[in-house]
């Protein structure tokens, strides 16, 4: 007979079922993952990068080329869009389409285990692929000083504090339709208005504070802090950036225990 | 005989219950306003094999969450293997084999990995879940599948499979929603005699069904259930006596023509019921009935004796057919 302790660590067979799933497909994962890089940095860094340095852009960016500017926004906002992709559809697939989340809540796995054990995952993609693409943007010569292997926790940390907050509100969709458009007018603009490809500063002055409040921006602003060697410039700045991150994280995380726990018990 | 190796498995037995597996006195769900399960109460012993019998909506898969301990009680007393499911819920899961309405299948993974992992869930070690994977694959007829991707498997099989997953922990107590609601005749057999099997070995199987022959074969013990409350409850044949008679006499007259029968049936049966398209007259022996109906000059379509049914006890207790 079964023994009545409860498994210690169930977050970890949540883990291991996402990993199974993985296996499934990583080959192409892993490959997608040193595309995007690849790509990105090749088109924009080198193609555009070109007109920004011959231009006026290399004043702009403190002096900084262009490639340099934009390889750490490039990885924490690639971070930012992966977390987000894997905390929505296999959060909906679990509790609605397929159930199997459902399927561990009948054995002794508990809501915040399921909740804990997919963000645990997702933070442990995220590590793969700002690893993936810190190797990429040290090939290409685009990282000036090797705290940007800082960049890859950072990513991650990102990608959490994205990821967290969208599980808890997927948790409380019962169709897609409502996390499409958290895609079309949150994540996509994001991409483009948080500083990954151009300074906030040029900005109209009435959007900036919206970048402020997002975590993208403060996660942007870390990496290439690390990835210029500039970090230590303005410490206390980094120790907020990291501050405002962790408590999008932790918030997140909290909410999503409690609307993927009611999604289960609800049924 | 299978009661010492379950009772040597129940820890503390609680002091409400004594020898039942299943307690449940006065047992409430509401969803806001809405009653889904009445105040009902139940026992079920160990290595019995209990129903329940009612037609959608009636409450019986709400009443199967609360024992899954899923889904919190919204008034009386229930404790599953001695344990009480609001503050022992993880460890009555342990114990528990469940098999949903619908499945909850990983289709992404093959047929053994969905066994693999769902062993991992109860903490067993990789090693025991091959072991026992092996074993369940056998018992399902699903050996030869075992690397195919669930996701092109038939309903059958998908089936089985949930049902083998559910025996991965050796559970005290295996819960069964509708265990073949939706397959052919060929693939409900097939469960059936699965389930026969388990029932042999001493498992305890609590079920919930809508389909007469099922309660018949696989229940010792059923209650039948009825707009979120119990109506009845005794063995399959112990209700049958009680509320039906030993035959059931079926005549189907031509269109237009039932209706015009007003007191030409009276007196030949026990008890007659009026159903759209024919007439049920229950009386013990139907050859006598059916003799009795030509004397008096009807002219039925078609004639049917038949033994009675749980069918037969659901519209007499409700008035209504169990299947709509």
């Amino acid at each position: 007979m079964t023994s009545l302790a409860h498994p210690r660590s169930s977050v970890g067979r949540v883990f291991e079922h996402r990993y199974l799933q993985y296996r499934r497909t990583y080959r192409a994962t892993i490959f997608s993952s040193f595309l995007t890089p690849i790509l990105f940095l090749g088109a924009m860094g080198l193609g555009l990068g070109t007109y920004v340095d011959d231009g006026s852009g290399q004043a702009a960016l403190g002096g900084v080329p262009y490639l340099q500017f934009l390889a750490p926004g490039l990885l924490v906002a690639t971070c930012m869009q992966a977390a987000a992709f894997e905390s929505a559809f296999p959060m909906m697939a679990g509790l609605r389409w397929s159930r199997i989340f459902h399927a561990m809540y009948a054995a002794p796995i508990s809501g915040p285990d399921v909740a804990l054990g997919n963000l645990a995952w997702i933070g442990a993609r995220m590590l793969l692929v700002a690893s993936v693409f810190t190797i990429v943007i040290v090939a290409f010569g685009a990282a000036a000083s090797p705290l940007i292997v800082l960049a890859i926790p950072v990513g991650a940390l990102t990608g959490l504090a994205f990821a967290a907050p969208i599980m808890a509100f997927c948790a409380t969709q019962k169709t897609p339709e409502r996390f499409n458009a958290v895609f079309r007018f949150g994540i996509t603009p994001l991409f483009l208005f948080s500083g990954t490809f151009y300074p906030v500063e040029s900005l109209p002055t009435l959007l900036q504070p919206l970048a402020w409040i997002t975590p993208l921006w403060h996660g942007v602003a870390l990496a290439r802090g690390l990835s210029l060697g500039t970090i230590g410039e303005e410490p206390l700045l980094a120790v907020a950036h990291l501050a405002i991150l962790l408590a999008f994280v932790v918030v997140g995380t909290w909410l999503a225990i409690r609307t993927v726990t009611n999604a289960l018990v609800k049924g | 005989m299978t009661d010492t190796i379950v009772s040597a498995a129940v820890p503390t037995p609680s002091a409400t219950s004594t020898s039942s597996l299943i307690h449940a006195r006065g047992l409430t769900k509401k969803f806001g306003d809405f009653v889904a399960v009445d105040g009902i109460d139940f026992d079920v012993a160990p290595g019995e094999s209990f129903g329940f019998l009612g037609p959608n909506g009636a409450g019986k898969t709400s009443t199967m969450r609360m024992i899954g301990a899923v889904s919190p009680l919204s008034g009386g007393t229930l404790t599953i293997l001695g344990l009480d499911p609001t503050t022992h819920g993880p460890q009555i899961r342990a114990r528990l084999g469940v098999v949903p309405q619908q499945d909850t299948l990983d289709t992404e993974l093959s047929v053994r990995e969905n066994l693999l992992i769902y062993g991992r869930y109860f903490g067993l070690s990789r090693a025991e879940c091959a072991k026992r994977a092996d074993e369940l694959l056998d018992f399902a007829q699903l050996t030869e599948r075992a690397d195919d991707q669930v996701e092109h498997m038939s309903g059958g099989m998908k089936r089985r499979l949930t049902i083998a997953r559910s025996l991965i922990n050796e559970p005290d107590v295996l819960l069964l929603d509708e265990p073949t609601t939706g397959l052919d005749p060929q693939a409900r057999h097939l469960l059936w005699d699965r389930l026969y099997r388990l029932k042999q070995r001493g498992v305890t199987l609590v079920l919930t069904t809508h389909y007469m022959d099922e309660a018949e074969q696989l229940c010792d013990r059923l209650v039948v259930m009825d707009k979120a409350k119990i109506v009845a409850e005794g063995s399959p044949r112990s209700l049958i006596e009680q509320y039906s008679t030993r035959e059931v006499t079926e005549l189907r007259f031509p269109v237009g023509v039932q209706e015009t029968l007003d007191g030409q049936l009276d007196g030949l049966a026990e008890r007659i019921e009026r159903l759209p398209d024919r007439v049920l007259l229950y009386a013990d022996d139907g050859e006598a009935t059916v003799a009795a109906a030509h004397a008096r000059g009807l002219q039925p379509e078609q004639v049917l004796v038949r033994r009675s049914s749980l069918e037969d006890v659901f519209l007499r207790l409700t008035g209504r057919s169990l299947v709509e």
